[in-house]
């Protein structure tokens, strides 16, 4: 008996994951790279567009959105997650115009993904989403469980990378845990640091070369890696960093800060074409 | 608008539970009315009874295709708070038609029962057995570690290969299952369909494969290579390096 065995129909486009709509997450393959710069930033550039923002400091037990945003609340997502502070205590207005959920030094003790975890802050996120228009979630880099578990509510993914070798391989590494983990079949990529226009669009092309070979989406879908924007190198970035101030406040026409506003326009069309 | 009392008693004799009964005795489970038994527990029984047949398939005792979809649903739902290894798997009967064509239906279903009987045999009490469609099963097993999943599907395929089914008097027959597995992914809720069709692929591979095997659905593999990472800057270095004599910028060396 010869049974003709096709493939599964590629037409319906199923899901991978359900993850919670207008929830985004910023990760990176290698620490380093401005991923809680641009959380901070592109928070700021969506609130300037009319947005409630808020950024979820997912980046448990090695945070530092509070360092970036020079901020050092007594309450955290730490006192959430004990029971020792309601949600609405814990969240802060942040100087750019969006509110933050801070991690606090006492996540160490959750930089491990237990079930309590995880039941944690599914509730957190589950209870912010119906309050702002974007929630970003501002992940540790690389594969950890818990960065893969905070990426995985995450209905947009964007990926900051800088131009080094390191930089993209490890970019590479974590798209493709993504894929093959979670089953995701698109990742945005913000390239930070870019020496030269059109540079970003050029690694995400040869990214993509080496992604259709050696990836796949969800059953057997190609997998996409789109170009959401590129940060260029910019003087100035380091002078905001150092003075712990938003660079899309403090100077919004610098090359890295139109880049930005850019980048949040591009990623609100997004958001509002999956919603509507 | 008038809302009937909750107090207000409910006359049996009003109710028409001919059918209901029938369908019980049926199953053979008495639907009768034992004596001196309230109304309530009469009914409560003849519900809790009714309830059990809708998630029961007839011919085999195990669950049917709603119950499945119940307990997968759950399945889902679990993993994505707990994180534990479930696997699915679905299991075909090989040629299932010549044995129907050849020996007449009678034997399909001694054949289906015999299946059955020994899926539920083996099993652990908190997995899942079901009869997913006209000769395929189905399995849902929790806690079943990645490196096990495999072990346990051969043994399932084993135990149904070895069975001696009688079908009439001095006749037996052999019967060989296909088995395609997944497991729920981790950290993500995913879909109780996107589940299914990963393990239907594999049952698809295993018929393709020359039937009576197993097939998982294998996680993938995630390391980057020396050949992947070669092409990853194949042309990119030249690309983004600065021109000779200009200074490398200093934003480079942010870290934020």
């Amino acid at each position: 008996m010869n049974e003709t065995v096709t493939p599964a129909d590629p037409q319906p486009v199923v899901m991978a994951q359900n993850p919670i709509g207008k929830v985004v997450a910023v990760t990176s393959g290698k620490g380093g790279v401005g991923k809680t710069f641009v959380s901070a930033n592109l928070a700021a550039a969506l609130a300037r567009r009319g947005l409630r923002v808020l950024v979820l400091d997912a980046d448990l037990g090695l945070a530092n959105l509070d360092v970036v945003l020079n901020l050092y609340p007594k309450l955290t997502l730490h006192d959430v997650f004990t029971g020792k502070a309601t949600l609405e205590e814990a969240i802060l207005p942040a100087p750019g115009g969006f509110s933050v959920l801070l991690a606090g030094s006492g996540m160490v003790e959750y930089s491990r993904l237990t079930p309590e975890v995880r039941s944690e802050f599914l509730r957190v996120v589950h209870s912010l989403v119906p309050r702002y228009d974007v929630v970003l979630l501002d992940t540790g880099a690389g594969i950890s469980d818990v960065v893969l578990f905070a990426v995985s509510l995450a209905s947009e993914v964007l990926m900051v990378a800088t131009p080094e070798p390191t930089s993209l391989t490890d970019a590479y590494a974590t798209i493709k845990v993504l894929a093959g983990q979670q089953q995701r079949d698109q990742v945005r990529l913000i390239v930070n640091q870019t020496s030269r226009a059109g540079s970003g669009l050029a690694i995400t092309r040869q990214l993509q070369q080496v992604l259709d070979r050696f990836v796949v989406g969800a059953l057997g879908r190609p997998f996409t890696l789109a170009h959401l924007g590129d940060i260029p190198a910019d003087p100035e970035v380091r002078q905001a960093v150092m003075r712990r101030q938003l660079l899309v406040k403090s100077l919004p026409d610098s090359p890295a800060a139109t880049a930005i506003a850019q980048i949040a326009h591009a990623l609100k069309e997004k958001l509002a074409a999956k919603s509507g | 608008m008038s809302s009937p009392s909750a107090a207000q008693p409910v006359d049996l004799q009003a109710l028409n539970l001919e059918d209901a009964r029938a369908l019980l005795e049926h199953d053979a489970q008495n639907g009768d009315r034992e004596a001196g038994e309230s109304a309530t527990h009469y009914l409560q029984r003849v519900i809790d009874g009714l309830c059990d047949l809708s998630l029961k398939d007839p011919l085999t005792g195990l669950g049917n295709r709603r119950h499945f979809h119940a307990v997968l649903g759950r399945s889902i739902e679990a993993v994505a708070r707990t994180g534990d290894s479930v696997l699915l798997l679905l299991l075909d009967i090989d040629h299932f038609k010549r044995i129907n064509d050849t020996h007449g239906h009678h034997a399909g279903d001694q054949v289906l029962r015999a299946i059955a009987a020994c899926l539920a045999r083996c099993v652990r009490p908190m997995d899942t057995v079901a009869r997913y469609g006209g000769e395929e099963f189905a399995l849902i097993l929790p806690h079943c570690r990645p490196g096990f999943g495999l072990v346990v599907a051969e043994r399932v395929r084993e135990a149904i290969a070895a069975l001696t089914i009688s079908v009439a008097p001095l006749q037996t027959l052999r019967a060989t299952v296909s088995v395609g597995g997944a497991y729920a992914p981790e950290w993500v809720r995913s879909t109780a369909e996107l589940w299914i069709e990963r393990a239907d692929q594999q049952l698809y591979r295993a018929k393709a494969e020359g039937r009576n095997r197993v097939c998982l659905d294998q996680p993938r593999e995630l390391a980057v290579s020396a050949e992947e990472k070669g092409l990853l800057f194949s042309q990119l270095d030249l690309d983004e390096l600065p021109p000779p004599g200009v200074p490398a910028p200093t934003a480079h060396r942010v870290n934020a």
